[in-house]
């Protein structure tokens, strides 16, 4: 690993003037960045340590009904805090579907957005990368890809963004605050993420020196707390990222669907929000050939970028089947195994 | 650089004046402070052999910077037991026979230490399973480990309530 210095500014206004040096890094968890920095493929001279901010480490409800969640609150916190919980069951359940307990408990929000692709080219800094090494091609074409993009992907890049976390919160129209050296902005969750279009190596938003201050969810978000499912589908039941995942949430007024909330994980660079499914169940009664037609029209554009056209079938399964649990309700109870397709351990719905 | 800092570990405090800004706080407690019991497996937050508690908190120790913990109370294998016996989670593994070869026994431990602090067992064994499920044994006693954490983890609700 590269020797570097540690920072550890009090204040946001000192942390955004360390981050102005490009070659300083911000660190959350450290669970993705460290890992990175001994693979080789980060080395950064400078690390600039937020968690010693003030205020960051909140979950607030704002007036309005918005709930908002500081960027160094920690993963596991969220699944936590039980009126989080309840209001949100998809987000904790993602959440609780990632990593394990220890790297919850260390891992940030502002961290699980901006954690890099688990790409096993990208990790290798010996390898040809778009996205770590701009123009140097990419090994993951013609390599190990079963895991790689079904949509939006281009040719420079076929990553995709591993975080669960961030698949229920496309599907319920998150807004991710930003602060830079030029203050305050903020972005929808949806479109945080870049495609890769030709320029591999840009992969969110941020500028260079801008940092992840916040995470909200808009009033109204929590009116689907009653069916709302996050399925993932994984080589082993736990402890594993996704190979396909889908975050499923419906508001039903006398057994029919007046609004729906979808995304898909693991299949594009961004977590994949599926506008066009949604449309398409408004106004429609639950029901297993909706789901099916809700999922068609999600992977209408799905295109594999290598050994990976299965993804595409699963992909639609997992939306089809995320959709039918959501319409069966909310579980009263965080299942054993969450996000797990083998979990029947608890059919009692929550909100019924 | 250097970076001063204060650490309690296993109730002993310790300020260390720390000369690299790359040590893990699993190299400072192996190799700084003597404490092997805390073991390296994969060294990326893969495998769980490294987990110590933070604060409480089970943490995996190859991916946490020394210099981040600053002012932090850790516990390591060497401090979970009582000075008069074995913490009811080791007298557990000990009952269940919750290992084979042991590399990967304390972060076990420590993980179901931590994973009974946080209350989130629940009564059953699949909830301990998946709680567990950070900490891979090479050896597979997967069986045991199940066993011991869910006895300890009613022994602990057992005790709270009386
Ligand atoms: C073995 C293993 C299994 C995992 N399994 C899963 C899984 O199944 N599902 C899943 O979703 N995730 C999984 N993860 C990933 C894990 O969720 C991320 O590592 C974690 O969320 C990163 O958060 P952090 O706070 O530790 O980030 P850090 O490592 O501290 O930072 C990650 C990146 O974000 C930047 N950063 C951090 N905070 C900010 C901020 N506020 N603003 C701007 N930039 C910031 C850093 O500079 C760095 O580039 C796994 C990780 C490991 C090691
Ligand atoms: S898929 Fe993207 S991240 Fe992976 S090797 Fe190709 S360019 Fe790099
Ligand atoms: S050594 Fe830390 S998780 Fe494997
Ligand atoms: S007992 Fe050998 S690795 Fe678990």
């Amino acid at each position: 690993m590269k020797s570097f210095d540690y920072l550890r500014p009090d204040t946001l206004d000192e942390a955004l003037a360390a981050l102005s040096d490009p070659d300083a890094a911000a660190l959350g968890g450290g669970t993705n960045l460290l890992d990175l920095m001994k693979l080789g493929v980060a080395g950064p001279s400078k690390i600039v340590d937020l968690t010693r901010l003030p205020g960051l480490d909140r979950i607030e409800t704002l007036p309005d009904g918005t709930v908002r969640i500081g960027a160094l609150v920690r993963n596991a916190a969220l699944p936590r805090d039980p009126g989080f919980a309840a209001a949100f069951p998809m987000v904790a359940e993602a959440l609780l579907s990632g990593a394990s307990g220890q790297l919850r408990n260390a891992a940030t929000v502002g961290g699980n957005l901006m954690q890099a692709t688990r790409c096993a080219y990208f990790q290798d800094p010996f390898a040809a990368c778009n996205r770590r090494a701009p123009g140097t091609g990419c090994d993951a074409k013609d390599g190990a890809n079963r895991n790689h993009a079904i949509l939006g992907w281009s040719p420079a890049c076929i990553a995709t963004h591993p975080s669960d976390f961030c698949v229920p919160l496309a599907a319920l129209g998150a807004i991710v605050e930003i602060a830079g050296p030029d203050g305050l902005r903020e972005l929808p969750l949806a479109e945080f993420h870049l495609l890769p279009g030709e320029e591999a190596h840009l992969t969110t938003q941020l500028a260079p020196g801008e940092i992840v201050l916040a995470l909200r969810l808009p009033p109204g978000a929590a009116d689907f707390a009653g069916h709302a499912r996050y399925l993932k589908l994984r080589e082993r039941n736990s402890y594993a990222f996704a190979i396909v995942s889908a975050a499923a949430a419906l508001r039903l007024e006398d057994g029919v669907i007046r609004e729906a909330r979808l995304a898909l994980g693991g299949v594009a660079a961004r977590p994949w929000r599926a506008t066009a499914a949604e449309t398409l169940l408004a106004g429609a009664r639950p029901a297993p050939e909706t789901f099916a037609a809700a999922a068609e029209a999600a992977l209408a554009e799905a295109a594999p970028s290598g050994a990976n056209g299965f993804k595409i079938a699963l992909a639609g399964r997992i939306l089809a089947r995320a959709l039918a649990a959501a319409a069966a309700g909310t579980p009263a109870r965080m299942p054993a195994l969450p996000g797990s397709v083998l979990d029947d351990s608890d059919t009692e719905a929550a909100h019924a | 650089m250097t970076f001063s800092i204060t650490l309690t570990v296993n109730g002993t405090p310790h300020h260390l004046a720390l000369d690299d800004m790359r040590v893990t706080l699993l190299d400072l407690l192996r190799d700084r402070l003597g404490l092997t019991g805390t073991k390296k497996g994969c060294d990326r937050g893969q495998c769980g052999a490294c987990t110590v508690l933070v604060n409480g908190q089970r943490l995996n120790a190859c991916l946490a910077l020394a210099v981040q913990q600053d002012g932090a109370e850790i516990v390591t294998i060497e401090g979970l037991a009582p000075a008069d016996g074995l913490h009811p989670v080791q007298a557990a593994f000990l009952e269940h026979d919750a290992f084979q070869c042991g590399y990967c026994t304390p972060g076990q431990i420590m993980s179901a230490a931590g994973l009974i602090a946080e209350g989130e067992d629940g009564a059953d064994i699949e909830r301990i399973r998946e709680g567990m499920s950070g900490n891979i044994c090479r050896c597979g006693a997967y069986r045991g480990i199940s066993l011991a954490v869910a006895e300890a983890a009613r022994k602990a609700k057992t005790e709270a309530g009386a």
